[in-house]
């Protein structure tokens, strides 16, 4: 649905994505590189399971909730992407101890 | 002489709101007139325990009519759901004080001891359990937590849905809730019955039922009553949601069935400023984390205050006017706990026209007219 301006010719950025190689750009919050990169829904809610994903893009909604580096629940969209981030689905609730 | 309404119930909180609808299951009509989204709305900011284990010192007759609302509790939930497939998420598995030093457990045991012997107080059972114990319930209390006080008759409810459900409840039972409706002045008819002025429009009704919280101190003396209630602030915070990990609540934090973790003891005199301050809220967490390390990974996502009506002795108040029969006064801050009462007991009561004296007796203001002692 999304596609980078053509002036947006930043360096790539490699990180994982649950497990597989995945590229975004330099100056990319998480939840904008998984837009990019076509994955519109990051998470599922933890009340009921659905899908979802960024949609305010600035801090307010809650729903671009991912795993960034083994932590749960981390806005993506207030998390600038950096090289070698491991960015995992956000399934249901976050387990306390991680 | 035909009256507007049966019953009109001043305050659309968790108390207006349960009297209300268990006005309207007996078939009354009934109105429910509360202020707008401005109001202090204790029924908004609640901790959502239904709770007994350390109520009742000083007055025996709380206690019991605290269980009896805990034991209505099953019931008024089933009923709500049925009526409304709002499910309030009720859970009574028992609950726990927690005790960080042995001062703390000394305390404990000595108020709960207190509480116990009193003369007339119906025995309820309760434990000290210690450290081990207690791990087989929440193995992931934390290093300095020596054990809890446990009872089996405490637990916890989504007061949020709970409230919805019991408006919703009122509504399909032909009640009239009417917001935005300040109460300006109330009025005894000398034939019998009550006029009610608001900004909106003036009522007629049958009988009034002042249960407006802390609004009820200014409301009572118009009709011959007396409410000395004064607002005590409490804050809460509540964490992101969670995988379940509390399946027992503890008095001072809780997992919601939704998965976040509330957060919420405090108690400060500040009149009706709802303020909030980073000292409280840290305390707070930091107690909280002390208990249950892994709290301290967890985001807070809101915190927020609301403020309690409190009595000068902290038990609740029930009481017909004198001078303007007809006219009841009702006051409490724990109106989680005692929903299910207020709808099942104490409204079949004020359809009666009568609190029995048996129940609701100790419960009147006058107690707080007997002179102070030399």
């Amino acid at each position: 649905m999304f596609q980078r301006l053509p002036e947006a010719r930043r360096p790539a950025l490699p990180f994982l994505l649950d497990g597989a190689p995945a590229e975004g750009r330099e100056g990319d919050s998480v939840a904008a590189a998984l837009l990019a990169l076509g994955q519109d829904a990051c998470r599922e809610s933890a009340v009921s399971g659905q899908p979802r994903g960024g949609y305010c893009m600035m801090g307010v909604c809650f729903d671009c909730l991912v795993v960034i580096d083994g932590i749960g629940n981390r806005q993506a969209c207030l998390t600038p992407l950096r090289a070698g981030m491991v960015v995992e689905t956000q399934r249901g609730r976050r387990e306390p101890a991680r | 002489m035909g009256r507007d309404f049966d019953t009109v119930v001043l305050g659309g909180g968790m108390m207006g709101a349960a009297i209300g609808y268990g006005l309207a299951r007996l078939g009354q009509r009934c109105a429910i007139l509360d202020e707008g989204d401005t109001a202090f709305r204790a029924s908004r900011g609640n901790f959502a325990l239904v709770w007994v284990q350390s109520k009742g010192l000083g007055l025996p007759a709380y206690s019991d009519w605290t269980r009896r609302s805990a034991a209505l509790w099953p019931g008024f939930a089933a009923a709500l759901r049925e009526e409304t497939g709002v499910d309030c998420g009720l859970s009574q598995p028992g609950g726990f004080t927690l005790l960080l030093s042995e001062a703390e457990a000394a305390r404990r045991v000595d108020l709960m001891t207190r509480l116990q012997a009193q003369p007339g107080f119906n025995p309820f059972p309760w434990e000290i359990w210690d450290r081990a114990r207690l791990r087989q319930v929440f193995p992931g209390i934390g290093p300095e937590v020596i054990g809890a006080c446990h009872t089996p008759l405490d637990g916890h409810v989504n007061a949020l849905r709970g409230f919805r459900a019991l408006h919703t409840a009122f509504a399909q039972r032909g009640g009239a809730y009417r917001p935005e409706h300040p109460v300006e002045r109330l009025e005894a008819l000398p034939g019998g019955g009550f006029r009610i002025a608001t900004p909106h429009g003036a009522f007629s009704a049958g009988r009034v039922v002042l249960a407006a919280g802390n609004a009820n101190a200014r409301l009572a003396p118009m009709l011959g009553l007396r409410a000395p209630v004064r607002p005590q602030r409490g804050q809460v915070l509540v964490t992101e949601k969670a995988a379940p990990f509390l399946t027992h609540p503890v008095v001072n934090l809780r997992q919601t069935d939704e998965g976040g973790i509330m957060i919420g003891d405090s108690a400060e005199e500040a009149g009706f400023d709802t303020g909030q301050g980073l000292g409280v809220m840290a305390l707070m967490a930091r107690r909280a984390a002390r208990m249950f390390p892994d709290l301290a990974r967890l985001n807070i996502v809101r915190a927020w205050s609301a403020l309690r009506v409190m009595t000068p002795d902290g038990f609740p108040i029930y009481e017909e006017s004198d001078s303007a029969p007809g006219a009841f006064l009702c006051n409490c801050h724990s109106g989680v706990t005692l929903a299910a009462a207020h709808a099942l007991a104490l409204a079949p009561m004020l359809a009666e026209g009568r609190l029995e004296a048996a129940t609701l007796g100790p419960f009147t203001a006058r107690r707080f007219d007997v002179p102070a002692t030399a």
